[in-house]
């Protein structure tokens, strides 16, 4: 991480607090000393910041911990056409997000500790942000053999998955989660039937027959699903279903947190804020895996949200390059860039009264970093200075150019949205300041 | 017809499917399509409508039935028809859907006929090119053409559409064909039903306003029309279907099974038939087949389609 603004004493006065772990929105300020935050609350004003802080008046606009996105393809190493870390940690410093979780589906994958490091040390000379490495669960994100959990930990892997691949094999599996135990690893799953989700391109239904498109039913993801929590109540791993997309999956995760296993799961923001009509004459864009489900699922999701049933809310960010995706529907790249829309797209929910903003902000924030063991995520003294002020009714339409991602295959393309960040700060550092990148 | 009824009453640029347009314009066209009927049956067949115009086939899937009748269509109006089979050329290799599009684009056609392996494929074509694009087949999406020649052929044979019972047989999954027919003939007020084994009918299908059976007994029951659906030899091999015989027993159209239907119901296929599968072949050539009709339905019917068109181009 590049150091882009000294960081001496901080006051971000005149703010709304939103604080995912008191659950609630109040106004206060907070006082960030060096890298930590020293105090946060309506006691932090101008007048008892300290003479020696930097007093910056946030007009009312909404204080919250940066956000922690669990789920980003940052290009690096083999794929800089589509993404770079600089330009990925643009997009999220732009987008409000401190701390990215790396998918290890890179070329060569990051499956051995050497390429964990390169990782980190590209982050550490390019980025505005954190970069924490997730590492493949199997070499070569084959599906096949164990990758190293315990050298990848050393070198720096925060979690362990095999990206946009599904483990196929229940035996593999079951060794993964029983070797993983062993190191506290946490096991991060994208749960898909390869055999029933194969040649699908969009959501088994009506509207994919009428598109003449294949479908991938509901079921390809619940059944790896319901297996994979088989697998934990036999071995105990501390488990992360990626992404859950219908009410088939809640069923079973509501299942496993009622019997006390250690699972927790995520959303994408697309899967929380648009459907498969969204597709409409085959835009590309929408292209997603798993596929945008039906109207009702996604109001069930978001349900599950409010409820804290699902526990996060990642970008699922995957830009791909114009090439692969401005080509026939079926022959298109699955995936959507998200880094820098995902707070905005969340706040429509916020907007619609279907969920508070500290919920909101806990998803994107606190429970990733409960999850990842990190001490992000939360307004108080002590925690590491990742902040973010931000408008949440500043509407803005998306326009694919502006956004900071090297590729433009946002879903959002267009879109009305409203919520637009001023300042992120990552280590007591401001790296975006009056919404420009510092 | 004058040009400014025909502007009017058909206010389209392309021809990519059936979803969309009304039932007044279903209509016109078939209506249109009449007229051509007769032409085609005269000594002198052209007429000067796409005079000077140009035509390009271009079907990225082999057929030679249909680019055949786009073909004889466009050159009895008088248009310069040229073929591209991308399916054989090395254009297929590197170059890419929207770079043979714009490429074709440069020559100033006025219609590109497009078929495509893809849904979908022959809309985003359209997005990219300056001219008319007919779709000619995409996918399992659309086959807007076959269904308005199959209309057409029903509505000459039975007087109407309206009320007809009509039974769409076998593959229903994977063709486009049914698609655009159960849009076409549920927009003229046939009852539809769709008639195949559970593995080949796709998710939804219900929802798309037809009856849905599984059985050719109660299928065909009381049909007007039996319409039966070419069957992929590669999807009787188990994936779909045990095998080509237990297909045949079931679900192939033969003198048994028609005699469920009406008296006086007759049959169609969107060819090339699959003899002794999907149907017999005293069926296929039987006084009830309508099968060699609806190849002669196809030309006039894709005449109607490129003179309406034309009429929507600039200078048209």
């Amino acid at each position: 991480m590049t150091a882009s603004a000294s960081a001496g004493k901080i006051a971000l006065i005149n703010g709304q607090l939103a604080d995912p772990e008191r659950d609630t929105l109040a106004p206060g300020g907070v006082l960030v000393d060096g890298d930590m935050l020293r105090d946060a609350g309506a006691q932090v004003t101008a007048a008892n910041a300290g003479s020696d802080a930097q007093v910056i008046d946030c007009k009312g606009k909404v204080i919250s911990p940066g956000l922690i996105d669990m789920r980003a393809f940052l290009g690096e190493p083999g794929a800089g056409h589509r993404e770079t870390i600089a330009t990925a940690s643009a997009a999220a410093a732009n987008g409000g997000i401190t701390t990215i979780l790396a998918m290890p589906d890179t070329n060569p994958p990051v499956d051995g500790s050497a390429a964990v490091q390169f990782v980190l040390q590209r982050a550490r000379e390019t980025a505005c942000v954190r970069v924490l490495p997730g590492a493949a669960l199997t070499k070569g994100l084959a599906g096949a053999e164990l990758a190293e959990f315990g050298l990848l930990r050393e070198a720096g892997a925060a979690a362990f998955t095999n990206g946009y691949k599904s483990v196929r094999s229940s035996q593999v599996m079951r060794r993964a989660l029983t070797y993983a135990r062993d190191f506290d690893a946490l096991i991060i799953h994208q749960c898909e039937d390869p055999d029933l989700a194969r040649s699908g391109v969009m959501n088994e239904g009506e509207l994919a027959t009428r598109l003449g498109l294949a479908g991938v039913p509901p079921e390809a993801e619940t059944i790896i699903l319901d297996r994979d929590m088989r697998l934990v109540a036999m071995t105990g791993a501390r488990y992360h279903a990626a992404l859950v997309t219908n009410v088939l999956s809640l069923d079973v995760i509501a299942k496993a947190k009622a019997a006390g296993l250690p699972v927790t799961c995520g959303i994408s923001i697309n899967h929380l804020t648009l459907n498969e009509a969204d597709i409409g004459d085959y835009r590309t864009y929408l292209k997603l895996s798993p596929p945008l489900r039906a109207e009702d699922e996604r109001m069930a999701l978001v349900q599950a949200l409010a409820d804290g049933l699902i526990d996060v809310i990642v970008s699922d960010h995957n830009p791909q390059d114009v090439e692969v995706k401005n080509v026939p529907f079926a022959e298109a790249e699955f995936g959507a860039t998200g880094l820098e829309t995902m707070l905005a797209a969340g706040l429509r929910l916020v907007h619609a009264g279907q969920i508070s903003l500290p919920k909101l902000i806990a998803a994107m924030s606190l429970r990733p970093a409960q999850i990842l063991q990190l001490p992000q995520g939360r307004l108080a003294a002590g925690a590491p200075a990742d902040i973010i002020v931000f408008d949440p009714d500043e509407p803005f339409v998306v326009v694919p150019e502006e956004l900071h991602s090297r590729s433009r295959n946002t879903p959002f393309d267009e879109a009305r949205l409203q919520g637009k960040v001023s300042l992120t700060m990552v280590g007591g550092s401001m790296v975006l300041r009056d919404g420009a990148l510092v | 017809m004058a040009p400014d009824s025909a502007i009017s009453a058909f206010n389209h640029r392309h021809l990519l499917g059936i979803e969309g347009l009304s039932r007044q314009e279903i209509e016109f066209l078939l209506d249109r399509a009449e007229e051509f009927v007769g032409i085609s049956r005269q000594v002198q067949k052209h007429k000067a409508d796409l005079e000077g115009r140009t035509l390009i086939n271009l079907f990225f899937e082999n057929s030679t039935r249909t680019q055949a009748s786009f073909e004889l269509a466009g050159k009895r109006l008088g248009a310069d028809v040229m073929n591209m089979s991308v399916a054989t050329s090395s254009v297929r290799k590197g170059e890419t859907l929207i770079d043979t599009a714009v490429t074709l684009n440069s020559m100033r056609p006025d219609m590109i006929v497009v078929r495509h392996h893809d849904s979908g494929a022959v809309h985003l074509l359209a997005k990219k090119v300056s001219c008319s694009v007919i779709n000619a087949g995409d996918g399992s999406h659309e086959h807007p053409t076959q269904a308005l020649l199959d209309a057409l052929t029903i509505r000459r044979n039975k007087g109407r559409i309206e009320g007809l019972t009509v039974a769409i047989c076998g593959d229903v999954l994977h063709s486009r064909v049914a698609r655009s027919n159960i849009l076409a003939l549920s927009a003229l007020g046939a009852r539809v039903r769709v008639v195949a084994p559970s593995t080949l009918l796709p998710p939804g299908i219900e929802q798309l306003g037809v009856e849905v059976h599984r059985s050719m007994e109660t299928g065909i029951r009381d049909a007007d029309i039996v319409m039966m659906l070419r069957v992929q030899r590669e999807r009787m091999d188990g994936a779909f279907l045990p095998s080509v015989k237990e297909f045949a027993r079931y679900y192939g159209l033969d003198d048994e099974k028609l005699s469920w239907a009406k008296p006086d119901a007759l049959v169609m296929h969107p060819g090339p038939i699959n003899r002794g599968v999907e149907i017999s072949s005293a069926v296929a050539d039987g006084p009830r087949s309508l099968i060699n009709e609806q190849v002669e339905m196809g030309v006039a019917v894709r005449m109607a389609v490129l003179n309406v068109l034309s009429r929507n181009l600039p200078n048209g």
